[in-house]
């Protein structure tokens, strides 16, 4: 065991867990904040997609103690900058959720699309939401709600 | 007078056979192979992909999760490849990691689109084309081998997510980088044919 201080949402947190232990589980069991989704545990779908130093990052497969000093951004803090305001607005006007259970990794991925190119075009769109996995289909609307919270993006 | 006759005699020749071995079109061909036989393992290769995404297993299927090779050879936003792929090895998860993952840029592909890999000739012309490598000269090809360290993480491949350990190329990094040296000692020679 050893013990990790982590910036959550802008919070610092510590935790005490085995090193090898996957962050997305140092989430959701330690500091209980369930709302990044165990999917595949394979990185192959994108449920536990977080941001860590800016980056999408599959949670499910990074060691907390690979995260180091790097911030790290939930679906429960993404909504504290304009362009995660904008993409959640987003995600409710074009009513994109079905079960949902995918979707805190298609909008932490989407922000990231968004903050690194603002308007973007479909292929953008689908090159850098490939990798997450909607068993519901709601493709057509994510790729709406995208293009609808780059209109508002100033 | 003769002692003194013969340790000159030796000490001029010593240089030259050292020159001569070193210079060996023939040695250097041979250590050539023994660099192709290594670029062309999946370790290597498989970030050396004519593909617009990289490949992973020494299957070389394609990578999971749609990765694509994105405009720096480093994935997409969304989707990059620092997304998973941290500093080092994540032994317990079974994801490799190094400084900097990233593709080798289209120009250093060394695979047909079939998957093949390219002949030990076409790849040699590549490796060697500075317009091609990023300017890289013979010394500078070496030090990429000796010190990258993306290309040293080809020795230290972690451990797959079913926790056994990554196949190695065929030599030692010290053979990979002994034969890079005599290769390069030579000038580098190519074999011929397409």
């Amino acid at each position: 065991m050893a013990t990790y201080q982590l910036n959550v949402n802008g919070q610092r947190r510590e935790v005490t867990v085995d090193p090898s232990t996957p962050l997305l589980w140092v989430l959701r069991e330690d500091l209980k904040m369930t709302g990044t989704k165990f999917g595949c545990g394979i990185s192959a779908c994108g449920a536990c997609t977080v941001h860590v130093g800016g980056i999408a990052t599959r949670s499910c497969i990074v060691p907390v103690s690979h995260v180091g000093d790097r911030p790290i951004v939930t679906i429960e803090g993404i909504g504290q900058d304009a362009v995660g305001r904008a993409v959640q607005d987003a995600w409710v006007e074009q009513d994109v959720v079905q079960c949902g259970y995918c979707q805190s990794g298609q909008i932490m991925a989407a922000v990231a699309l968004l903050k690194h190119t603002p308007k973007p075009t479909d292929k953008n769109i689908e090159e850098s939401m490939g990798g997450n996995i909607c068993r519901c289909g709601t493709y057509p609307r994510i790729r709406e709600a995208i293009k609808s919270a780059a209109a508002q993006i100033k | 007078m003769t002692s003194i006759r013969a340790g000159i005699l030796v000490s001029l020749a010593i240089p030259t056979l050292a020159f001569w071995m070193a210079s060996s079109p023939v040695q250097g061909l041979q250590a050539w192979e023994q660099v192709y036989s290594v670029l062309t393992h999946p370790r290597c290769i498989n970030c050396h992909t004519a593909t617009d995404y990289p490949q992973q297993g020494d299957d070389r299927r394609r990578h999971v999760a749609n990765v694509v090779r994105g405009p720096e050879g480093k994935g997409v936003p969304g989707l990059n490849c620092a997304g998973c792929h941290q500093e080092t090895n994540a032994d317990s998860t079974g994801v490799p990691g190094g400084h900097n993952w990233h593709l080798a840029p289209l120009s250093m592909r060394w695979q047909d689109l079939n998957d093949r890999p390219l002949s030990s000739a076409a790849v040699c012309r590549a490796v060697t084309d500075r317009s091609l490598n990023h300017n890289l000269d013979g010394p500078g090809l070496l030090k990429h081998h000796e010190e990258e360290a993306l290309v040293k993480w080809a020795w230290n491949p972690g451990r797959r997510p079913d926790g056994t350990m990554r196949t190695l190329p065929p030599l030692t990094h010290a053979e990979f980088v002994a034969a890079t040296r005599r290769w390069v000692e030579a000038g580098t020679p190519c074999p011929p044919g397409k």
